[in-house]
Parts: C-alpha cells; sequence; structure tokens
C-alpha cells in the first residue's frame, strides 16, 4: 500500500519534472507534501523552492527526483528513462552543492565523465537557491567559513606536503593518478579549498576535522595561497617543479648550445 | 678660383700624408701574406662595439637600482660575452691567416738498438730456477688481489648475505602509532582517506617499517583465502614502500560515487604503480610485479590498532627471486 502511493507520487513527479523548463515556476507545494521524504522536512523557503525548480531542470536527471540519488541502470533508471547515474545528495549540506556549482563542476556533460572546473552557467542567485534547496533536503554541513591568515605557512607547507602534494605536487599545480586527472589549485578560492578537503571531490580523499582541524585547514590553505604566487625571482619557472626540470634544461638545451658553438668554432676556415 | 682652392688642398693634404719610405731591405715574410679583409674588420669593430654597449648596459643596470634587476644582469653579462666570443671567433677564422704544416716522422736512428733492447728482455729470465712456481704464484697474487677489490660489491645485491631484507619491525601485538607517535584508534579511522603509521618503539626508517591504513565497507572485501581475519572491521594495513622501485605509496584514489567513478586504489606516485586494497594489494596498472604486503591487523581491548603477526611477502622493492621466498 504504502509502496505503491510512493511509486504514485514518484510518478507524479517525474511527469512534472521531465516537463519543466529551465527556470519554470516553483512546483505546487502538494507535490512537497506528496512526496512524503522524512528528510525533506517542514516547509522549504522561497528560496528553497526556487531552487527545486532548477534542480528539477538541471540535477534531477542523475541525482534523482528528490535528491535520492540515481544508483544505477540495474537499480532504477533515471528521469525520461536515460540511465542517469548520480549520488543521493540527502545530508550532503550547502558544502557540497556550493563547491560544485561554484567551481563548474557541476552540471556534468555525461555521468561518468571526470568533473571539471568550467564556466559557471548558473547566475549567484540561481546557485544560491540550489545551494538552499540542496541543503534543506537534510542536515549537512553549512558552507565553512576559513581564515587564512590565521594559518601558519611554514605549518601548511609541511601539512601540504603530507595529506595533498602526493596528487596536487607540492607547489599545488596538480598531476594525474592512475584513470584520473588531478586538478591545478590555481583558480581554488580559500573557500572552494576548505571545502574539498571536507567533502573530498570525485576521487579525492575526504578529511575530517578529526584529520585535519581547522586550524590546520587554515595553514594548508595559506599554503597553497601563498604557492600560486611564489617569490619568483624571474626567468623561464619551469612550473616550480625545482632543480630537476632545471638540469635537465640546462645539460639537454644548454649543453646542445655549448656543442653546437664548439663545431662553430672547430670547423675548418673557408678561405 | 674654387678651382685653386682645391688644388691647393690637395698639394697640402698630399704633403702631411707624405712619409718617406724606409730604405732598410724588409727581411723575408715567415708567415704567407693574405689578402686584406675590410668587410670582417669592420664586423669585428660592430662586435666590439655590441659587446662594450652590453658592459656599458651592464653599470648603468646596476647604477640605477632597478626592483628585479636580476634577468636585466644577466641579459647584460650574456651578451656581453657572446659577442666577445663572436669576435674572438671572427678573429681567429677571418683576420689571423692560418697556415698547415706537416712534419714527416724522422727515421730510426739506430736500428741495432732496438735489436739489443728485444735481447736484453729475452736474457733478463735466466737466472729464474723455479720459473713455473713464480709464475702460479704471480697469478695467485694477482687473484687474490683482484677478489679484495671485488668482493665489496656484494653489498649490492641480495646475493649472499640478505637477511637483512627479511627483517621487519613488525610482530604480533605491536601497536600502529602515527607520525606523532599517537596509537592508531580503530573508531577514529574513516573509510573516506588513508593514514600512515608506524611500529610502535621501532625505527622507521627500515623499509619495512611504514604502513598505510585504509578502511573499507566489510563487504567490499575479497582478500585472498586465509586472510579473513586480517581487516577487523574493515581496516586494512600494507606496506607502504612500492613493490617496484621502493617509492611511498602516497596517492589514495577514493570514489565518491562508486558506479561512475574509478575503484579504491593506492597509487605510488613514481611510476603509477596502482593497487587494489580490497583483493589483498593485488596490482591493477603498471610496473609493480607482486602485489603490496599485507600486515595483519588486530584490535584490543582498548580500542588500538595492533599487528597480528608479520606481512603476507616481503616488503619493500623486487628482485631477481623474490616470490619464491
Amino acid at each position: 500500500m504504502r509502496r505503491s502511493a510512493g511509486i504514485a507520487a514518484l510518478g507524479a513527479l517525474l511527469a512534472l519534472v521531465a516537463a519543466l523548463p529551465a527556470g519554470a515556476d516553483p512546483p505546487p507545494p502538494g507535490i512537497y507534501a506528496n512526496a512524503g521524504s522524512s528528510s525533506a522536512g517542514g516547509t522549504p523557503s522561497g528560496r528553497a523552492a526556487r531552487g527545486y525548480a532548477l534542480y528539477g531542470a538541471n540535477c534531477a536527471t542523475c541525482h534523482g527526483s528528490r535528491g535520492e540519488g540515481v544508483a544505477g541502470p540495474p537499480a532504477r533508471k533515471g528521469v525520461g528513462d536515460r540511465p542517469g547515474l548520480g549520488p543521493p545528495l540527502r545530508g550532503v549540506g550547502a558544502i557540497a552543492a556550493d563547491f560544485y556549482l561554484r567551481t563548474g563542476y557541476m552540471p556534468l556533460s555525461s555521468p561518468s565523465a571526470q568533473p571539471s572546473r568550467s564556466h559557471v552557467l548558473f547566475s549567484e542567485k540561481q546557485i544560491d537557491a540550489i545551494v538552499a534547496y540542496v541543503a534543506s533536503l537534510g542536515h549537512g554541513p553549512p558552507i565553512p567559513r576559513p581564515h587564512p591568515e590565521r594559518g601558519n605557512l611554514s605549518r601548511g607547507l609541511k601539512l601540504f606536503t603530507e595529506h595533498c602534494a602526493g596528487c596536487h605536487q607540492v607547489v599545488a599545480e596538480g598531476g594525474i593518478v592512475t584513470g584520473a586527472r588531478v586538478p591545478p589549485l590555481e583558480d581554488a578560492t580559500p573557500v572552494q579549498i576548505a571545502e574539498a578537503v571536507r567533502i573530498g571531490p570525485y576521487l579525492m580523499p575526504r578529511f575530517s576535522k578529526q584529520d585535519i582541524g581547522d586550524r590546520d585547514l587554515d595553514s594548508i590553505i595559506r599554503y597553497v595561497q601563498y604557492a600560486k604566487h611564489p617569490d619568483d625571482p624571474g626567468g623561464w619557472a619551469l612550473g616550480h617543479i625545482g632543480p630537476f626540470p632545471e638540469g635537465m634544461v640546462a645539460w639537454l638545451i644548454g649543453g646542445s648550445l655549448l656543442v653546437a658553438v664548439c663545431l662553430v668554432i672547430g670547423r675548418r676556415a673557408t678561405s | 678660383m674654387i678651382r685653386k682652392a682645391l688644388a691647393l688642398g690637395v698639394a697640402l693634404l698630399r704633403l702631411w700624408l707624405w712619409r718617406p719610405s724606409p730604405r732598410v731591405e724588409e727581411p723575408p715574410r715567415i708567415v704567407a701574406p693574405g689578402e686584406p679583409a675590410p668587410r670582417a674588420e669592420l664586423l669585428l669593430l660592430a662586435l666590439l662595439g655590441c659587446a662594450s654597449a652590453c658592459a656599458v648596459a651592464f653599470v648603468v643596470v646596476y647604477a640605477v637600482d632597478l626592483p628585479r634587476p636580476t634577468q636585466l644582469f644577466g641579459l647584460c653579462l650574456g651578451l656581453m660575452f657572446a659577442f666577445l666570443a663572436s669576435a674572438l671567433v671572427l678573429l681567429g677564422k677571418r683576420l689571423v691567416p692560418d697556415e698547415e704544416i706537416e712534419e714527416d716522422y724522422p727515421a730510426p736512428e739506430r736500428e741495432h738498438a732496438q735489436e739489443d733492447v728485444i735481447g736484453i728482455v729475452e736474457q733478463s729470465g735466466d737466472r729464474f730456477t723455479r720459473r713455473r712456481l713464480l709464475k702460479v704464484a704471480a697469478l695467485g697474487t694477482g687473484g687474490a688481489v683482484s677478489a679484495a677489490l671485488v668482493a665489496p660489491a656484494v653489498s649490492f645485491g641480495p646475493l649472499f648475505h640478505t637477511s637483512a631484507l627479511d627483517r621487519t619491525p613488525w610482530r604480533r601485538g605491536r601497536r600502529l602509532v602515527d607520525d606523532a607517535g599517537k596509537p592508531l584508534r580503530a573508531a577514529d579511522i574513516s573509510t573516506e582517506t588513508f593514514y600512515t603509521a608506524y611500529p610502535e618503539g621501532a625505527p622507521r626508517e627500515d623499509l619495512a617499517a611504514p604502513v598505510v591504513v585504509v578502511r573499507l565497507d566489510p563487504e567490499e572485501l575479497r582478500l585472498p583465502a586465509g586472510r579473513e581475519s586480517w581487516a577487523p572491521r574493515g581496516i586494512l594495513a600494507y606496506s607502504k614502500t612500492c613493490t617496484h622501485a621502493a617509492c611511498a605509496i602516497a596517492l589514495y584514489r577514493k570514489p565518491t560515487f562508486a558506479p561512475t567513478q574509478p575503484g579504491r586504489a593506492l597509487v605510488c606516485p613514481c611510476h603509477y604503480s596502482t593497487f587494489d586494497p580490497a583483493t589483498g594489494g593485488t596490482v591493477i596498472f603498471g610496473p609493480a610485479g607482486r602485489p603490496l604486503p599485507q600486515l595483519p591487523l588486530q584490535i584490543d581491548g582498548d580500542g588500538n590498532l595492533r599487528a597480528a603477526g608479520n606481512y603476507s611477502g616481503l616488503p619493500g622493492p623486487s628482485w631477481w627471486g623474490v616470490r619464491h621466498r
């Protein structure tokens, strides 16, 4: 009985969401009541309701009509019979929605693509609305407010080396891990760095406050900010990776040049 | 009028330029006369001028005290030396005359002296009575000296003395501690990240000492037979030293949403050997030839992680025959 009611409610929702053009009016209040989700909780504010309209048009295909996620083809098909694949968003909180939307990681072009930093299509207001809606789905962490100015730069370097540099490289230039790219951090804002550490986007490990405390996180952010603009004596920086590529350039390019000069000097003069 | 003045001027100029030609006979030339090369001289002058200009520019940059003059210093000095070097090359190649001289080997002066030397060498060994014994002794000494020189090379490899490679600081009951020496508690190990741990009270520099600790859902585990009890509550420990070239396993791949993303893996940053923690550290990508050795774990009464024995294989890089030990 309950199950069939749930399926009926879902069917109504799917039909509604599929029909929703981007930026349509918020769904009627009845939908919220009918969905009967315990985590939806209370009556969402106006902003969250606006966010739901945007969510339905842009996110529901993969994350489910009420943020319950679409686990994959064996479990259930997504909106419009597409095998939409995405994790549930209940309880992820404003922190995750804010990170994925403001970095342009979401919406994703294909469910199996690696999210990467790209042009943000939503306006500030629209992002605020979607973040409010996703936050209303469950009790998740809020957007962090880091204070990098309180951090310690040398401790930040030590912590970054320990926890982050394995993938992101010690100068935060990014790299690869088998099967995926590791993004450079040059465009990451302090808030986004704090968010990424706490939510562990894509393949990145997630660090709780027990693993990395807030003060240590401030130090890490301060170091990353520093690494974007290190004290640079100028010249060809070679990605600030250090003496190894510098030696390669010196030996390969400089050495070849010297050999070429020797050849020119040693050649018999044509008179 | 103008013509007259011009003629006068020319005459005066001639008078001024006139020198009495020296009467002495010039000695015969040693160096062959060459064609004068006015264009090369002009080029040489230009190069020297450029070098001087760069030198002056260096002084100016030094005096002006610009905010970041390092590149300008380098540019001035570098160009200065480059111009100077080009000038010298030009000088040597185009302006200083050169010629080739060949000298034949002198004919051997005393041919009989060579025969004498051969005779001396042949007859010097006449006074030895036990020639064969001495030869054997000399050969033996040569062999012994060579052995003494080569012997230290044994330290390069595990040919003779390999017990150090079998030694690990892990014993049954030894606690896992973090970088600061604090014991790792099972309850604090999250499934979302990875930890580095060391044996309590043992040297950490040992290749076998550091382990990487991860936690998986126990249902995800597909450990080889006989290791069923090695991962209490899904907590696993593997040697942090890559079995390929002994780099530290510093990368952990943790999918946020498993159906669409690459699976969990421990990755070595040197050559991207990739190991699956769920299946006992088997290699899923890269040059490593054998799995990461797994350390069996147990949880004591206080909730701390302890080793429940020693590794499943030899920790550290691989060598010939490592699989047979």
